[in-house]
């Protein structure tokens, strides 16, 4: 097995081969026309908008006309209550030229906003099944996430803080634990303030970082869409430089461990089972 | 505990002296706190607090931008009767005004709603007085089905209703509901209130609780400022709020802060606040609550309107006009009270932009209509 570089590290997700391991967001921006900016400058590949926003009588005005061509587009379910309105507003994303993939969001609490485990993986099996690629934002929690993944989850998003809050990867802990267990790719999504953070989580091995408030009510959107995308280029890039990437490597050249075995290694020098010279 | 419990025990003189009372180092605090509790509320209300509008400001901002973007949801209300059999002395449509008294059709409502769509606009509150024999639920209901599929929401702020009857309007389409218990004041209450249904004031404080129930998406609160000291007004309105944020934690819970405006009649408000003191009261309540929407009408002047945006304000109303027909020409002359910002749907966005904020017009997709759905290329 050769090693892994940069160059042909591709996430392959949903059909599509990506390059950049940043997704990005419609909401919150001063004004929708940045967005084709801020992909630009960002390198991102993948971008999320709230159905509920979406208004194709809008004409110029509606927010799809911003989004370029090239970009996958992932229509969520913000302003779900529950599993089955999840299902219908996928549905109505499919129906209106959305695509096939989808970010379940299914949010019953309007003081903190945190996303309903059981209902999501409720939802991700039904569409799982109506052929949807299937994105649920969840807690990091692994029984959650093995639900999802057994439910045909076609990654996991695991929330860093609760949303809006940029306070970062507070969840830390628990999305190590999701990155070690799952097979499947963890992106972690909502509470990422700051391109360190979002470089940090890469760093641990997360597949790719889902950033829509901090790039959006930046100062400068593109600006900071940019560095964005380069702190997660660069937190992969260590990811797979470092001890993250030791597995992938059959072709180690020192191992640590290599001494043993080898005739005269240490003081004691006699092998067990090994005839003495 | 029902929020009338709460409330008898809440809006009390010793908790307007310990509003008055807060001192300065309880304010720092207040603004130091990451989930700001009852007692850093109080701070935030107090005269205490006023120098230091400024570090409030600038938090309730960078909370408001983090929460909900540089966006501006716009509505605007659809007055459809102004028939009304209350006496509410600080109001032009009650019972005891001579003004010409008006009921749209249903059809003659949908000639209005698509003036409204025609300026781009997709959120509707649909208003009425308080005549039920007239204008009840059914006839509520008929108006709300004929305007449906031109506005993805729809809002009601009518008179209070049992849960069945808001339920029937939910069915009908209607996903939103603003009820202003006017003031938290229940001595107060029945004085300003002399005459009507709307004397019960107990009804009225469970309205937006039932509105949860019945499954509405969006609950709007909010007291009449001026009425009462504002002070207690506003933290009884906060707690209201979150008293229904966590009973019912799936439905949106908003904030309104209504002042009120001269009117039709002689009556004028004992309590008038300030502007300093708007901004006070809107963003102690900002960060109290940091999730809440928060509806700012046009009875502020385009002026301080703009300058309210980047404070905590989610919603606004545009292009309203507060008479019965006032969108196709009708009279224009009785509305319910004198708006401060006559300024056109375009105009507001126009200034909504010009300070970095873009307005927003559709928030929500009526799932009732998904087999309507439309490609979009
Ligand atoms: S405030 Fe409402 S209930 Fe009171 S008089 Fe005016 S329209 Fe009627």
């Amino acid at each position: 097995m050769t090693p892994v570089t940069e160059h042909d590290d591709i996430l392959e997700l949903g059909g599509a081969r990506l390059h950049s391991r940043l997704f990005i967001g419609t909401g919150k921006f001063g004004d929708d026309a940045l967005i084709p900016a801020v992909c630009a400058a960002s390198g991102a590949q993948v971008i999320t908008m709230a159905l509920r926003r979406v208004d194709l009588d809008a004409g110029p005005a509606n927010l799809m006309a911003h989004i370029p061509a090239h970009m996958v587009r992932l229509p969520n379910t913000s302003g779900a209550r529950n599993a089955d309105e999840a299902v219908r507003i996928a549905r109505l994303a499919r129906a209106m030229g959305c695509g096939d993939w989808i970010k379940i969001e299914v949010v019953s609490d309007s003081r903190h906003l945190l996303p309903d485990g059981y209902a999501t993986a409720r939802a991700t099996e039904t569409l799982a099944r109506e052929g949807f690629v299937v994105l649920p934002y969840m807690n990091p929690d692994l029984y959650v996430a093995r639900s999802l993944a057994d439910a045909g989850a076609a990654a996991v998003m695991p929330l860093g803080a609760p949303i809006g809050t940029n306070r970062g990867l507070r969840t830390r802990e628990m999305i190590a634990i999701l990155v070690e267990e799952l097979d499947l790719p963890v992106i972690v999504d909502a509470g990422i303030g700051k391109p360190s953070q979002a470089c940090e989580a890469m760093e641990m091995g997360a597949a790719a970082c889902l950033v829509n408030t901090a790039i959006a009510t930046a100062g400068d959107p593109v600006a900071m869409g940019r560095a964005f995308g380069q702190a997660v280029a660069a937190g992969r890039a260590a990811f797979l430089a470092g001890p993250g990437a030791e597995r992938r490597r059959a072709s180690a050249s020192s191992p640590l461990t290599g001494f043993l075995g080898e005739a005269g290694a240490g003081a004691g020098g006699a092998v067990p089972g090994e005839a003495q010279p | 505990m029902s929020f009338a419990d709460a409330l008898a025990a809440l809006y009390t003189p010793e908790t307007a002296r310990a509003i008055e009372a807060a001192d300065e180092a309880a304010v720092l605090r207040a603004l130091e706190r990451r989930a700001p509790d009852e007692a850093d509320l109080a701070a935030l209300l107090a005269p205490a607090a006023a120098p230091h509008l400024e570090a409030m400001a600038r938090r309730a901002h960078e909370t408001t931008v983090r929460h909900f973007g540089r966006t501006i949801q716009l509505f605007t209300p659809l007055y459809l009767s102004n028939y009304c059999t209350n006496g509410c002395v600080y109001c032009g449509f009650n019972t005891g005004n001579r003004i010409p008294r008006a009921q749209l059709t249903p059809e003659q409502a949908l000639a209005e709603g698509r003036a409204i769509a025609a300026t781009g606009l997709r959120q509707l509150l649909l208003l009425t007085g308080e005549a039920p024999a007239r204008a009840g639920t059914d006839y509520i209901a008929a108006c709300a089905r004929l305007l449906r599929p031109l506005f993805p929401s729809l809002g009601v702020e009518v008179h209070a209703l049992a849960e069945a009857d808001y339920r029937a309007l939910t069915r009908a389409g209607v996903d939103a509901m603003t009820m202003f218990q006017e003031t938290y004041d229940r001595e107060l209450y029945a004085t300003l209130h002399p005459r009507g249904p709307k004397r019960d004031f107990a009804w009225r404080l469970g309205a937006p609780e039932r509105a949860c129930r019945a499954g509405m998406r969006v609950v709007n609160v909010g007291a009449l400022l001026g009425l009462a000291p504002w002070r207690l007004e506003v933290f009884a309105t906060a707690l209201h709020a979150r008293h229904l944020q966590r009973r019912h934690p799936g439905v949106d819970i908003a904030i309104s802060l209504p002042r009120m405006r001269p009117h039709a009649g002689a009556w004028q408000p004992a309590h008038p606040l300030t502007d300093s003191e708007l901004v006070q009261a809107m963003t102690a309540l900002r960060l109290f609550l940091p999730q809440a929407g928060i509806t700012l009408s046009t009875r502020e002047a385009p002026a301080l309107r703009d300058n309210l945006v980047p404070l905590g304000v989610t919603r606004m109303s545009a292009g309203v006009s507060t008479a019965v027909g006032g969108h196709t020409g009708g009279d224009p002359g009785s509305g319910q009270f004198e708006i401060s910002d006559p300024r056109g749907v375009d105009a507001v966005c126009a200034a909504l932009r010009q300070r970095g904020y873009q307005p927003v017009f559709k928030d929500w997709e009526p799932l009732e209509h998904a087999h309507t759905a439309r490609r979009a290329s």
